[in-house]
């Protein structure tokens, strides 16, 4: 229970632990060669600098120089500075952070899909675009919309999408509707990506239950509403309940349901979102279906629609013909492209990979377990004290989230305390300040990734860190001692802006 | 016998999930569902099918892959190219402590990534002569939709001048991205040499222009040789000029960033990474100092800094406060996910290469795509575009007979042919007859002549 952490540490010196690249390398040395000019070939060319204008050829470029096993060392010392999943509780609530089978891994890796050329011929690619297919059908089965694209490259890039679909949906019908609703749980990238498609944001306060306040919509829906951005269950972690009936709101004012999918892993196997009255919807590949965050990025969005909306999806989309598939580029309707190619390929087929291997009963029951071990984290944690300011006279979904402004308002301890305080302790603290409705909020998501020892675990460190909080507030000010590095000073960073090392290394000297 | 799922859900198993509902007081999932209404939460399972044992997921998906063909060579061009990857680079991000990590909000427990994508900042700014690059976007296409985004946010101004020989592509993409902000999008061609016309541009420039934008290699391959002449016309209206580029190109020629352009975007899938049917990409954008961009830059920054006790170098992500998840619908892109690892890989392979490793790279490229120009032209039915500028990795070629026969002729043979850019981009094509070869530094002379010899006997 009373687990304690040290994080691997290299250091160099007094004042630097991992030097950089900069730094380890030489000018002159090392490097790996991968690819030598034939001397025949030279000789049929002749000399570069015959062919490169001579305003135009290269200077030094100022790359240091290292050797491989160098190279190696270097980033096996960052790794051993990293902490991932597979190291332990990553709590991120709304991110989702959950175990790739490392099954799901290995299909990334195929060379028959590494070599593949995203213009090849669609006949020496239909491998590939079955496989794709065969996740559009499974995510088409999951969530009851029709059809689905696979190319927004994350879920915000989802987001754009559909708010892109609204928004030429209208355009084509000649009305002029200008905003979007958004209640204020929903994900902060949902504000961004309304505006970026060009969009205005009404915002929909809570009720005092943590749910869209339904006199609030009532009053904000009007003829220039184009749509609601909503997830459900919301960042707090409580499902809409009411969601039929904004739905309902929504659809009778001519105006669309936009789905955020990012909490979809609370509910897939239970609720469909077709059912719910939602038109269209973005998943978070990458994390619903287990496909890791690589330290932010690359992820898979997926947007699916209703068939009414199916001529807007970027192009191409993948269609089926008998047993043959193919890339279809004619959309006339289509909001046009959001990227290049066809998507994140080597994180979809992880997705696909999670999908076979759990079935339709491991789909439910994963969505159930990481219920279960929120519910249970949340009442442990309520049971000793620990305020959970919405929503707690009824069941919570995936996530929850409490607000620790008691320990703040009592003894001068932060959430942001809590969490480096956390650390030491071997767990990655959950995602704060989130959403901004709460105040010091810590949102809590265990996923069905983390044993029941596990959560034992973190309660017990959670149970640990009030008691310190009263006895001895110090002890958390100063955490995180285990990490491999004490608190790092980001108002510091903000002010001197070391963005590379050629800038630092200016401003250090000026 | 548990079902294979089970084994990814620790709590799943009957004793641990009954403990648990006990102390919550329920006797069966479906409880902690109550607050569903009960016409919409279903009973039956979705239609994925049974769960499947780790085997035999694989066996099915290499089994589904057989259906691709498979070649020994790949010649195709079109953005996207067969580069060698050093193993290092797979052995290292493969590392669960970089993959399976999150975007690095706590810096202390995730120095090594967050320093990691400090030094691909450092590198790729290096590399490229400019000061600042963020922590990656979507990809290349993605990147210039920001680039566009973020010229308006600087400049105010809502014109936009854009070389006709830009990836239709990233054309495309770039008008999505334009669209809901009501900007003006001009063409400006090209010269008989395929580069742009540096009399349509200084022609089309006024007041109102915010942003130009050409790309070096362009879409057919041609290295621009006026880059500093077109961003004294750019900067003569303060305007800003926007270049796009392969990050290889920079190892043999001088840098967009030495150029005077002041954003510069590009791949790098070719640093790196697989081709992997178009994705994962890596989407690289890269500023000049100046404050007021950098307040601007759509994406994710990382910065050195020190810790509160100024004892250790550290690093961090910095200017929070332009994102999404702070100024909400005021924020300069609504990126959240990016491509961090894409971004670890490149910089493995930038460190690994080093100064000397990069520009052999880039040389034996420019070596190979010249000698496959000159060959090409030789052969009696194929003919090279824009033949006497400077290509660099594609090479436009036009052929007498239809590049459909040709490419199949070549897979026949285990070759991956040309891109038929008329197939999708009818308005770069309207002859029907123009096919994109793409060399890389994998190809050996060999290699190459084994194409040239494939192609001749189409021809005869």
């Amino acid at each position: 229970m009373n687990r304690r952490y040290v994080q691997a540490k290299w250091q160099l010196s007094e004042g630097i632990l991992e030097p950089t690249v900069f730094e380890l390398g030489e000018i002159g040395k090392g490097g790996v060669v991968v690819a030598r000019v034939e001397d025949e070939l030279r000789r049929e060319v002749g000399e570069l600098e015959d062919l490169i204008p001579q305003d135009l050829q290269r200077g030094a470029i100022g790359l240091p120089g290292l050797t491989e096993p160098e190279v190696a060392r270097h980033y096996s010392h960052l790794a051993q500075m990293n902490y991932g999943v597979d190291s332990g509780p990553y709590w991120l609530g709304s991110c989702t952070m959950k175990y790739t089978p490392k099954v799901a891994m290995k299909l990334e890796s195929h060379p028959s899909l590494r070599n593949a050329h995203p213009y090849a011929p669609e006949e020496s690619v239909q491998g590939i675009l079955e496989i794709l297919y065969e996740l559009q059908e499974m995510l088409s089965s999951i969530t009851g919309l029709p059809k689905f694209t696979l190319q927004p490259a994350a879920g915000a890039h989802g987001e754009l999408v559909g708010a892109l679909i609204i928004r030429k949906r209208f355009l084509d019908l000649g009305e002029r509707r200008d905003e979007i609703l958004i209640p204020e749980s929903a994900h902060g990238s949902n504000f961004a990506s309304a505006a970026m498609a060009g969009f205005k944001v009404v915002r929909i306060p809570p009720s005092e239950e943590g749910t869209v306040d339904m006199g609030a919509l009532r009053a904000a829906i009007s003829e220039r509403t184009a749509g609601m951005m909503i997830t459900n269950p919301n960042t707090l972690g409580i499902f809409e309940s009411d969601i039929l009936e904004i739905a309902d709101l929504l659809h009778s004012n001519g105006s669309y349901l936009y789905y955020d999918g990012a909490n979809l892993n609370a509910i897939m196997g239970w609720v469909r979102l077709s059912d719910m009255g939602v038109d269209l919807a973005h998943l978070n590949v990458h994390k619903t279906f287990s496909a890791p965050h690589g330290g932010g990025g690359p992820g898979a969005g997926a947007v699916g629609v209703i068939e009414e909306l199916a001529d807007y999806l970027p192009v191409p989309v993948i269609v089926r013909e008998g047993d043959t598939y193919r890339l279809d580029y004619d959309l006339p309707k289509s909001i046009g492209r959001v990227r290049m190619f066809h998507g994140n390929i080597g994180v979809l087929v992880k997705a696909w990979g999670y999908l076979k291997l759990l079935g339709s009963e491991g789909v439910r029951l994963s969505s159930g377990i990481a219920v279960l071990n929120a519910n249970y984290v949340r009442k442990r944690l309520m049971d000793m004290g620990f305020e959970v300011p919405y929503g707690k006279d009824r069941p919570c979904k995936h996530e929850f989230v409490i607000s620790l402004s008691r320990f703040r308002r009592e003894y001068g301890v932060r959430a942001l305390d809590f969490a480096k305080a956390l650390m030491d302790r071997g767990v990655h603290p959950p995602t704060m300040y989130f959403p901004l409705i709460v105040q010091e909020a810590f949102m809590m998501e265990p996923t069905e990734s983390d044993s029941l020892e596990e959560l034992d675990s973190y309660v017990y460190a959670m149970g640990e860190l009030a008691d310190l909080a009263r006895s001895d507030p110090d002890e958390l000010l100063s955490a995180p001692k285990n990490t491999a590095i004490g608190r790092i000073d980001d108002s510091f960073a903000n002010k001197r802006l070391w963005l590379s090392w050629k800038v630092y290394k200016d401003r250090e000297s000026s | 016998m548990p079902m294979p799922a089970e084994s990814l859900i620790p709590n799943a198993s009957g004793l641990i999930t009954s403990k648990m509902m006990n102390y919550l007081g329920i006797n069966k999932l479906e409880d902690l569902f109550s607050d569903v209404p009960d016409s919409i939460l279903i009973n039956e399972p979705t239609g994925i099918g049974r769960s499947l044992t780790q085997s035999e997921v694989e066996a099915l998906y290499s089994e589904k892959l057989e259906k691709n063909i498979s070649f020994k060579l790949s010649f195709m061009g079109g953005g996207i190219a067969d580069h060698y990857v050093p193993p290092l680079v797979d052995e290292l991000v493969t590392n669960q402590e970089f993959y399976s990590s999150y975007t690095p909000y706590q810096p202390e427990i995730s120095q090594g990534i967050l320093q990691a994508l400090f030094e691909y900042q450092s590198l790729m700014a290096e590399l490229l002569g400019m000061d600042v690059v963020n922590a990656s976007l979507y990809d290349y296409a993605s990147a210039l939709g920001e680039a566009g985004r973020f010229s308006v946010r600087v400049t105010k101004r809502k014109k936009i001048l854009l070389a006709t020989t830009t990836h239709p592509e990233r054309k495309a993409v770039l008008k999505t991205y334009m669209e809901p902000l009501d900007v003006q999008i001009v063409e400006i061609n090209r010269e008989a040499s395929g580069e742009i016309s540096f009399d349509e541009l200084s022609a089309s420039m006024d007041e109102n222009v915010g942003m130009v934008y050409l790309e070096t290699p362009n879409f057919f391959g041609v290295v621009e040789r006026g880059i500093e002449d077109v961003a004294d016309i750019a900067h003569s209206k303060g305007a800003l000029l926007v270049v796009g580029t392969d990050p290889l190109l920079a190892g043999i020629v001088k840098p967009p960033g030495e150029l005077g352009a002041d954003v510069v975007i590009g791949e790098g899938q070719h640093l790196g990474g697989y081709m992997s049917y178009g994705g994962p990409s890596l989407g690289i954008f890269a500023v000049r100092r100046s404050f007021r961009h950098i307040r601007q830059l759509p994406g994710r920054l990382i910065g050195m800094t020190k810790t509160v006790d100024r004892r250790y170098r550290g690093y961090t992500m910095v200017l929070q406060t332009r994102e999404q998840h702070i100024r909400q619908e005021e924020a300069t892109s609504n990126i959240t996910t990016n491509s961090s690892l894409m971004a670890v890989r490149a910089a493995i392979y930038l460190a690994l290469l080093g100064p000397d490793g990069i520009r052999s790279v880039a040389e034996k490229i420019l070596y190979n795509t010249e000698y496959l120009k000159r060959k090409l032209s030789d052969l009696p039915c194929f003919s090279v575009l824009f033949e006497n500028s400077l290509h660099f990795k594609e090479i436009p070629v036009v052929s007498e007979i239809p590049w459909g026969e040709v490419n199949s002729w070549l897979l026949r043979n285990g070759i991956l042919g040309a891109f038929q850019v008329s197939k999708l981009f009818p308005d770069a094509d309207s002859t029907g007859k123009l096919g994109l070869l793409s060399t890389t530094e994998k190809h050996r002379l060999a290699d190459l002549d084994l194409l040239l010899r494939l192609m001749e006997e189409v021809c005869s």
